[in-house]
């Protein structure tokens, strides 16, 4: 098998069976780029989150190849999967799940956690990525004392602070208000822009219509890749 | 090939805020499973803490009234009755070389003592009345709370010194010129309490008359039932093993010699049976704290799953996330074995204070129980971290 430089993920022939015998993927054919933006959409159990899950390697498939950033997940151990995702790998989650109690900085901080920064320099990546996401007023807020969007956006801060080669961010805005999801896509469009490489879960179509490439799943199956023919 | 990617160590500043950061969300229920650790300390440390201090106490009286204070008595004789000291006993162990002072006593089981004369025979309160010399007191090293010893003048009437548990029992708390008792069937004045004897006390439930006046008063026979002998500090043993030939050359047998500040320390050490019951039920509460503890993690680790799968997320490895659970529950029982020790040091300071002792907590009890605690606190935590570790990443996620 093989991928080009420019591949962040690819997977080949991707199946994750769970016991009991459901089929949560089935022979899944992606390659994602670096600099994408892509959405993947798909009712609830089509198996998007599997997906999110296998390319951010937290799962492994039962069959077919994952290479995630240049390394074959087969070939690496449980700890050097952990590595993989402290270094190259972000989360953002629908529910955000901050320590309650924490302050927004040290919410973000614990995102180089378990990278071997001091903290130190901790904090300061925290505070430069809270005010890229917009946040730079916010930083000693404990998460009780943000909106909802707000909180998100201190997720993807947490999440971006170690400038991830790939971003995965399951529904995003599925616990937000319209106006605080506009705020939460735009704040991924920018990191987009920026050069992050993104894959957004959803399954609110209107969502997925802000993003460059759709790929569409029903029953663990890639029904539809398209991609929106982008200038420059 | 890109060689493979390294997890990052987390440094002890970072374990310390992690373990606090899980404590610090749930206060109630930490400060619940702590307090188990803390009793079980406490109890031990409280209970070592007075057993030493009382030890202190001791040696601290030791010290004071000397353990160089031997007696002698009759025994029995080889047909199993009563002996007698010989008469001249006292001026034989006066003789030896190494004796300080030597005086004797003699107890007059007839003479029975009596508040007044109005109290009927049988209620005699078991006090014994004995004939004493005046360098009694300081002999057997005892101080006077009230009125005077008896000197040269008072021995020769009928004038009674008071032990400590016989003025109590007879209701004297004071000495005044005129009071009588009733002792053996006549008056005698009181003129003065003793304070307790620790290392004679049979004298504190005595009443101390002099020796002519009890020969001349009670008709007293002149025997010897004691010898107080008090030797050179150095010289202990050589006396101890010489006084039984010296007082009674003919039947060393039937002399009963003893060392009182043994039977002190003696006393002491049996108390020491009791303080390892009160030991091991410390133990079984440190037990009990430590199952405690253990239960805490196993519903911390439960609660936990979805923040155990979110750090798994940022990049923990299961060592991470075994570490942070095992260092909360060290935190847990080193937080309860620390209040434990202040608690159990606390009410040893106040036993001791009430009881006028010196307060003594040894370094050894507070570094054991600081090590018990961080030995239940790994113990109790080991199977929860391992479970929280165990748990796959998207199986965590999902508990959300």
């Amino acid at each position: 098998m093989t991928s080009s430089a420019d591949t962040i993920v690819t997977l080949r022939g991707v199946y994750r069976e769970y016991p009991g015998g459901v089929t949560a993927l089935r022979d899944v054919d992606l390659d994602i780029d670096r600099g994408e933006l892509v959405a993947i959409v798909g009712p609830s159990g089509s198996g998007k989150s599997t997906m999110l899950n296998v390319m951010g390697t937290l799962d492994r498939p039962s069959a077919g190849q994952v290479l995630v950033d240049g390394f074959s997940v087969a070939e690496l151990s449980d700890r050097e999967l952990s590595a993989l995702r402290a270094t190259r790998i972000g989360f953002v989650f629908q529910h955000f799940h901050l320590a309650p109690g924490v302050s927004a900085l040290d919410n973000v901080a614990d995102g180089l956690l378990y990278t071997g920064v001091g903290l130190r320099e901790r904090r300061q990546r925290a505070e430069a990525a809270l005010r890229r996401v917009g946040l730079g007023h916010r930083l000693s807020h404990r998460p009780h004392q943000l909106s909802g969007g707000e909180q998100q956006r201190t997720a993807i801060a947490r999440a971006v602070v170690r400038d991830p080669a790939l971003l995965l961010a399951d529904e995003p805005t599925g616990a937000l208000d319209s106006q605080s999801g506009e705020d939460v896509m735009r704040v991924l469009l920018d990191l987009h822009q920026s050069g992050t490489t993104i894959v957004v879960i959803t399954h609110e179509r209107v969502v997925a219509s802000y993003l460059p490439r759709q790929v569409a799943m029903l029953d663990g199956r890639v029904i539809g890749d398209q991609a929106e023919v982008m200038t420059g | 090939m890109i060689t493979s990617p390294k997890p990052g160590r987390l440094s002890p500043p970072d374990v310390l805020r992690l373990a606090a950061y899980g404590l610090r969300a749930r206060p109630l229920r930490v400060v619940l499973s702590a307090l188990g650790i803390a009793i079980g300390i406490a109890a031990m440390v409280a209970v070592v803490g007075t057993s030493t201090s009382s030890r202190a106490q001791l040696n601290r009286l030791l010290d004071s009234l000397g353990t160089n204070l031997l007696t002698a008595g009759p025994g029995l004789t080889l047909s199993g009755e009563q002996a007698k000291l010989p008469d001249q006993s006292v001026a034989m162990v006066g003789r030896i070389g190494s004796v300080e002072s030597v005086t004797a006593i003699g107890q007059l089981p007839k003479a029975k003592v009596y508040r007044t004369n109005k109290i009927p025979a049988p209620q005699s309160g078991g006090i014994g009345t004995y004939a004493v010399h005046t360098d009694l007191l300081k002999t057997v090293g005892g101080t006077v709370a009230s009125g005077t010893w008896l000197n040269d003048g008072t021995s020769r009437y009928p004038a009674v010194v008071l032990g400590a548990r016989t003025a109590e029992r007879l209701g004297i708390d004071d000495v005044n010129g005129d009071l009588q008792i009733w002792l053996g069937e006549r008056w005698f004045t009181v003129i003065g309490i003793l304070d307790p004897v620790p290392l004679a006390p049979e004298l504190d439930l005595g009443a101390l008359i002099g020796w002519q006046a009890a020969q001349r008063y009670l008709g007293f026979d002149g025997d010897i039932t004691k010898l107080y002998v008090r030797t050179d500090p150095d010289a202990v043993e050589s006396v101890h093993g010489l006084l039984a030939r010296t007082v009674n050359p003919a039947q060393p047998n039937e002399v009963d010699v003893s060392r009182p500040s043994d039977v002190l320390a003696a006393r002491a050490a049996a108390n020491t049976t009791f303080t390892g019951l009160l030991l091991g039920l410390g133990a079984v509460a440190l037990l009990v704290g430590g199952i405690g503890v253990a239960n805490t993690m196993v519903i911390s680790v439960l609660e936990r799953r979805y923040e155990i799968g979110l750090r798994r997320s940022l990049g923990a490895t299961r060592g991470h996330i075994r570490v942070q659970f095992l260092a909360e529950s060290l935190l847990l029982s080193v937080l309860g074995g620390g209040t434990g020790i202040l608690l159990g040091s606390g009410v040893t300071a106040v036993y001791a204070t009430l009881q006028d002792w010196p307060t003594v907590v040894p370094i050894w009890v507070i570094a054991g129980g600081i090590t018990a605690a961080l030995i239940i606190g790994a113990v109790a935590g080991l199977y929860p971290a391992m479970r929280a570790a165990r748990l796959a990443p998207t199986e965590a996620l999902a508990a959300a």
